[in-house]
């Protein structure tokens, strides 16, 4: 099979290219996607081959344009709204949760809302305190939605068109840092499945569980556990919601061992959900504690030695993974 | 050649753990034998055979929890070929049946602080982690002398011996500590399953009726004076056989709903509400009971008496029974309301006999009376049978020479 080499960039706008082509519902729209080709560049060029109608600039108002594709999708379209940061969907949240969320619910089932919300999540490019946050976590606990983190290549240009057939609204936190990964990808590559975790590498004395920008970090360290003699095994949820508790479990009561490596603030976490969903479940096969490797509770700091310092990064998931067996 | 399945013994039971094998590879068996215990949420229970036949090969290793219908052991029927001595593993053998993890049991207590060579947490107890202590019950190895090699010196499964065993074999495993008797934890669980969905899906109807027990009594009081304390009749027994007799005259009220059918019973299997020391309930199954001797059922009410306490109760006496009695004796009340034990569809309350002053043609005179209701399944039967199997019971208790 025949392989090009590209970039999660270049990926994330394969998939938005194909969904415009293959879907006349779809349309883009949010801040600085058309003319600029978006604030990291995912839509460049779209506005020249689809026009104004369907590469739709939008004002400052993440509030008011969210409620706008989410009306849109209530009216049979099918919109894919670009938020430029997490930070900045708070602005949109009550569209999100108030609105995206419960119209389902609330009308009885007479209205979805099949919208597709994308937008960059993390730290890492000394953006600072408000451009740099990872509150996926956030989303993840409300009922109503699917939240995805696209962590590969493939899943990047996958995820979008899954997500767009699916009638209730999902979220797609693309990790600022994956952009500019580069790797190979099929020619012939397309739609992923949105319900399941994946083992990204196998091993059977602890269970490494991530998603999104720290799964690259977390693979770096399961390379090197390797060479101390430490079998580990990454899985990447890369569906936050639901979660895929039966890949989880099975690998926790594989190697009785885990450790969960989360961007996001330690306290009220989604490490949080996942190791109480470990203790819930599969308490028994345990020969550990659940380790966690998080962010540092501080504003993501903008000085570059500092911000490193905040986020999770190799050696701590190391250590961590380490310590769950006694080293 | 046959396989003895994991069985049934209610239909909330999904799963059971084998305690102990009461028989060994290549021995005769015949219907009705106990051939194992195994344990379930009603405590552990004695499972019978029902097929005549000799042990084939055991394909469960004590203390293995395996789901309701795996397969825990081959018989040989007897025009089949006996089965060699010690018979090659063959391919069956490793078809081994899905396999849940056991239920956690307790634990076994930590040893006083001697010099160990594991690490102890804050609060005095040994490091252990949870996968450790599991396997540690099952292998029925103490904590206290085991070295730790996890997170702070704490014991992990791999420290415990045998955690690396092979496929279980049923032979050569170190002998697993039999949990015998009643899990009142878990016996309360099953309780609260089987009456939350009678109180949801039975239609109840109740009756209530109140029997002169003059010409019982007297009876059993001339019955008892020549027979020595052991052998004395309790008034339960005769409550029982009335009931068993008369059930057998009303089919509709003896029997099973099932998938949305009432299935009538052929024989009437009474079950026998037994109160556990301490709380619980279990009421097995006295066979046949309408026709067994005042002294049979006596004796077999003793004996199922006896062994319910002491936590010991064979798998069909979980699951025959085709309705139940519930008596509350000298140290209860006078009346009681029952709840139907699904998927049966009648229960026979007796509350306790007492005197109460009664008309007698033209005269008030204390009787010995009890109060007698009824709970029926309203979908498989109406009140005015309900009211004849009252009524029946009534006229049985006034001639106990002839129970």
């Amino acid at each position: 099979m025949s392989e090009t080499e590209t970039t999660y960039r270049e990926a994330v706008r394969a998939a938005i290219r194909e969904a415009m082509l293959q879907d006349e519902r779809v349309f883009l729209m949010g801040e600085d996607v058309g003319a600029y080709g978006g604030c990291y560049a995912v839509s460049m060029g779209l506005l020249e081959e689809f026009g104004e109608e369907r590469i739709r600039d939008t004002p400052l108002s993440e509030s008011a344009f969210t409620g706008a594709g989410i009306g849109a999708a209530m009216g049979g379209m099918r919109p894919i709204v670009e938020v430029m940061t997490v930070n900045f969907s708070l602005l949109a949240l009550d569209q999100i949760m108030n609105t995206a969320a419960t119209i389902r619910h609330m009308s009885g089932g007479q209205f979805g809302v099949p919208v597709v919300i994308r937008m960059a999540t993390g730290a890492g490019k000394q953006l600072a305190a408000q451009h740099s946050h990872s509150l996926e976590g956030w989303f993840a606990h409300i009922p109503g939605i699917r939240v995805l983190a696209p962590a590969t290549l493939e899943d990047a240009r996958g995820m979008l068109w899954t997500a767009l057939q699916d009638p209730d609204p999902v979220l797609i936190f693309e990790n600022a840092l994956l952009y500019n990964m580069k790797g190979k990808l099929a020619a012939d590559a397309g739609p992923v499945d949105i319900g399941n975790a994946a083992v990204r590498r196998e091993g059977d004395q602890v269970t490494l569980i991530t998603y999104g920008g720290s799964l690259h970090k977390t693979l770096q360290a399961a390379e090197d556990l390797a060479e101390q003699d430490i079998a580990a095994e990454v899985i990447d949820l890369r569906t936050l919601r639901p979660l895929d508790d039966a890949t989880i479990m099975a690998s926790v009561r594989k190697t009785r061992r885990a450790v969960i490596v989360d961007e996001g603030w330690r306290s009220g976490s989604l490490s949080a959900e996942i190791s109480a969903r470990i203790t819930e479940q599969a308490f028994w096969d345990l020969d550990a504690p659940v380790g966690r490797v998080c962010s540092v509770e501080v504003p993501i700091p903008y000085p570059k030695h500092l911000e490193d310092a905040a986020i999770p990064q190799v050696p701590g998931i190391v250590q961590a993974a380490r310590e769950t067996l006694g080293r | 050649m046959g396989l003895f399945k994991m069985p049934s013994l209610g239909s909330d039971m999904e799963d059971g753990t084998l305690v102990e094998w009461l028989v060994a590879e290549g021995q005769p068996m015949k219907r009705g034998d106990i051939i194992a215990v195994v344990e379930t949420q009603k405590g552990a229970i004695e499972i019978e055979i029902f097929e005549a036949g000799t042990i084939g090969r055991l394909l469960l290793q004590e203390g293995e929890t395996v789901p309701v219908g795996a397969p825990m052991a081959e018989i040989v029927g007897l025009d089949d070929e006996p089965v060699p001595a010690a018979a090659p593993p063959s391919a069956s053998a490793s078809a081994a049946p899905a396999q849940k993890a056991p239920r956690p049991g307790p634990v076994a207590p930590p040893a006083k602080p001697t010099p160990s060579p594991h690490a102890e947490g804050p609060s005095g107890r040994i490091l252990a982690s949870p996968a450790a202590r599991r396997l540690a019950t099952e292998k029925n190895v103490d904590l206290a002398g085991l070295k730790g090699s996890g997170p702070g010196g704490a014991i992990v499964s791999a420290d415990v011996p045998g955690a690396a065993e092979a496929a279980p074999g049923p032979k050569g495993q170190p002998r697993q500590q039999a949990r015998r008797g009643l899990d009142m934890g878990e016996m309360r669980k099953a309780i609260a399953a089987a009456m939350a969905r009678s109180k949801r899906e039975i239609p109840h109807y109740y009756l209530q009726h109140t029997i002169d027990l003059e010409a019982a009594t007297s009876w059993l009081a001339a019955a008892n004076a020549e027979r020595a304390p052991t052998e004395r009749l309790l008034l339960a027994a005769l409550l029982l056989k009335a009931s068993a007799l008369a059930l057998k005259q009303y089919p509709e009220l003896n029997g099973h709903y099932i998938e949305g059918e009432y299935r009538p019973a052929k024989a009437v299997h009474l079950g026998v509400g037994i109160a556990i020391r301490g709380g619980g309930l279990i009421a097995p199954a006295i066979r046949d009971a309408d026709t067994l001797s005042i002294d049979t059922l006596m004796a077999a009410l003793r004996d199922a008496t006896q062994r319910m306490r002491a936590g010991r109760v064979r798998s069909s006496e979980l699951t025959d029974s085709t309705a139940t009695v519930s008596s509350l004796g000298e140290r209860g009340v006078e009346g009681l309301w029952g709840v139907i034990y699904p998927p049966q569809v009648a229960l026979i309350g007796f509350g306790k006999a007492v005197l109460r002053p009664a008309v007698i043609e033209d005269r008030v005179e204390p009787r010995m009376q009890v109060q007698v209701s009824l709970a029926a399944d309203h979908r498989a039967s109406d009140g005015h049978r309900g009211a004849l199997l009252l009524n029946a019971i009534d006229k049985l208790l006034q001639t106990p020479e002839t129970l």
